[in-house]
């Protein structure tokens, strides 16, 4: 009697603990609305998960048998050790594939946990309400640990980033959906059969989410990653209704929701359907990238940074619109250095981001910002387009596709219909670009033939510093 | 709890999470994917409540290996997030003088201690 009483009074004080941490997940992530509050919010968040931690550690049984508290020790403490330097070391360039890398490995953590609660859970007396959500964990969290490691492999360039296109891809992904499906539906049915599960759930969910993430181009990442993420955190929530535990619950969902809402502002940023991103490339029929087909456009013109120079500082206006290729040269700090350079000569200097630039969603704001590009610079699309009118240089700085007119003009191109940074109505456009090849959608950009534009070749990053220098010296 | 309980709890944090992400800005929407990125670590918790009743080898490996992996979720993700966002609080200081305009006060370079597009709730701890 006395003993159960206080295991009901150790239950109610973690139950009190969970309540305590999913407040405050949603408190602090309510911070990271605006930049003041935001690492403060963040810390918020991250008491509440060593609170949830902690009060998991205190539930009777947790800690009961000889090896358990080691065993739990070794996994945080190997977590932790591979955590921490890999967040403390990685390279602002790098952020898009460790995010993706960090949420892999939580979709693998669901994917496990799954399989482990399927050995003791199933086949008995057990409700349908623990293995339903135990087989929804383990097929989204497996294919969110295998999508994630794709799109890690193609952003780290150890896969080519372009879609790798298989035939009838559509066909098999919905075969192996189909296959998922139906093993869940066979195991949940009352058959206890292990190799059903490994086979049916795990092998078929990892073959889909390495078939659903290859064909996605590098441009659709930010999307792609957003995705993922959402679906780790509805696998998580799953995970929770499985084990009846609140913290999960709500901190998953609370994940799902944001994600699925980030991968829908991404992709409308796009004109793109979050389904047509999945079922891959863009357009699908533009595999080979339009390499040699390009002469018909008519001449390229090119420019020196001296040139460039000359004409920044004649200007009132400049923007300059960065994307991924700025981040691929490490450019962000000889870029600041130009603004500043500029600023000093009486030009002012805007900076044009598109929501999708880059392989992460707000992915070059996080470079200018570390840069110490002052904040109110920054200009979203919206703010920018009006602007352009009274801009006498656009710098384009490793983007592409963003700024391709034929998004506007064009009916038949694959973009047709993107909105853009509409860089083709200020008086002149200079084009950073490493060489003339295509952007990673494939698709050749008529801005390079406009006759107000000029292309400076060469790396992002040294062609920003001779500009500066150039400027310096006039 | 009762499965009603669970999927009403279920129901009640996706529209917080609507709610709350709704309002992020452009800027932020990195930070907020890796801060999120982080929150999903709480599976973390599935394995450490798991663990004592894992039986043989190859459950306590899978065990292991899953609070790993939640472990490094969590940490990386909130560290890498707080590194990020480090950077962006060091922007404020030119940003008042881009509202000055709209105030029309001329309070000098020091008006950093008017919010000015915070959300209403201000008075955090």
């Amino acid at each position: 009697m006395l003993a159960g009483t206080i295991f009901l009074r150790a239950a109610n004080f973690i139950d009190a603990c969970y309540i305590v941490a999913f407040s405050l997940f949603i408190y602090g992530m309510s911070g990271l609305t605006g930049p003041r509050t935001a690492v403060r919010g963040n810390k918020i968040a991250a008491t509440g998960m060593a609170i949830a931690v902690i009060a998991t550690l205190l539930t009777p049984h947790v800690l009961s048998g000889s090896s358990t508290p080691w065993l739990i020790a070794l996994g945080l403490v190997l977590g932790t050790a591979i955590g921490i330097p890999a967040a403390r070391n990685v390279r602002m360039t790098a952020m898009p594939q460790m995010v993706a890398l960090f949420n892999g490995v939580g979709g693998g953590a669901v994917a496990l946990i799954a399989w482990i609660e399927y050995r003791h859970r199933f086949g008995g007396t057990f409700a349908l309400k623990t293995e339903i959500p135990t087989l929804f964990a383990a097929i989204i969290g497996s294919i969110s640990f295998w999508g994630s490691g794709i799109a890690f492999g193609k952003l780290q360039a150890i896969l080519p980033s372009r879609p790798i296109k298989l035939p009838l891809q559509a066909v098999v992904n919905l075969g192996l959906f189909a296959i998922a499906v139906a093993s869940a539906i066979i195991l949940a049915s009352g058959t206890h059969s292990q190799a059903l599960f490994i086979l049916g759930i795990l092998v078929t969910a990892a073959l889909l989410g390495n078939m659903l993430v290859l064909p996605i181009g590098g441009a659709d990442m930010p999307v792609v990653i957003s995705l993922l993420n959402a679906f780790t955190g509805l696998s998580a929530a799953a995970t929770g209704i499985a084990l009846n535990n609140t913290a999960m619950i709500v901190a998953g969902m609370i994940v799902g929701a944001s994600g699925t809402i980030l991968t829908n502002l991404m992709a409308k940023a796009m004109n793109r359907s979050v389904p047509a991103i999945v079922a891959g490339g863009f357009g699908g029929e533009i595999a080979a990238p339009a390499a040699g087909g390009d002469e018909d456009r008519g001449p390229v013109k090119s420019t020196t940074a001296q040139d460039v120079a000359i004409q920044l500082l004649y200007s009132r206006q400049v923007v300059i619109a960065p994307g991924y290729g700025m981040a691929v040269a490490q450019a962000q700090y000889a870029v600041r250095d130009l603004e500043k350079a500029l600023e000093s000569k009486g030009v002012r200097v805007l900076f044009a981001i598109h929501p999708v630039a880059g392989r992460m969603p707000g992915h070059m704001n996080v470079l200018l910002a570390e840069s110490q590009v002052p904040y109110d610079l920054l200009k979203s699309m919206d703010e920018v387009n009006p602007e352009f009118q009274r801009t006498d240089v656009t710098l384009v700085i490793g983007a592409n596709d963003v700024t391709n007119p034929a998004a506007k003009n064009e009916p038949g191109s694959p973009i047709y219909g993107m909105p853009i940074l509409e860089v083709d109505k200020s008086k002149s456009v200079i084009v950073l670009k490493r060489s003339m090849a295509s952007g990673f959608a494939g698709i050749d950009n008529p801005l390079f033939y406009e006759p107000e534009t000029s292309m400076l070749f060469g790396d992002a990053k040294q062609s920003v510093t001779d500009i500066t220098a150039a400027v310096q010296a006039l | 709890m009762t499965t009603i309980t669970e999927i009403a709890i279920l129901v009640l944090a996706a529209f917080v999470g609507f709610e709350v992400i709704s309002k992020v800005p452009n800027t932020l929407h990195t930070p907020l994917m890796s801060g999120t990125n982080a929150i999903h670590g709480i599976v973390l918790l599935g394995g450490l409540l798991l663990m004592h009743e894992a039986r043989g080898i190859l459950e306590h490996v899978i065990l292991v290996i899953a609070i790993t992996f939640g472990t490094i979720n969590i940490m990386g993700g909130f560290f890498v997030t707080d590194r990020m966002l480090e950077m962006f609080k060091r922007k404020p200081e030119p940003a008042p003088a881009a509202v000055e305009g709209a105030s029309a006060d001329g309070a000098g370079p020091d008006g950093a201690a008017r919010p000015p597009e915070q959300t209403p709730r201000g008075g955090a701890p």
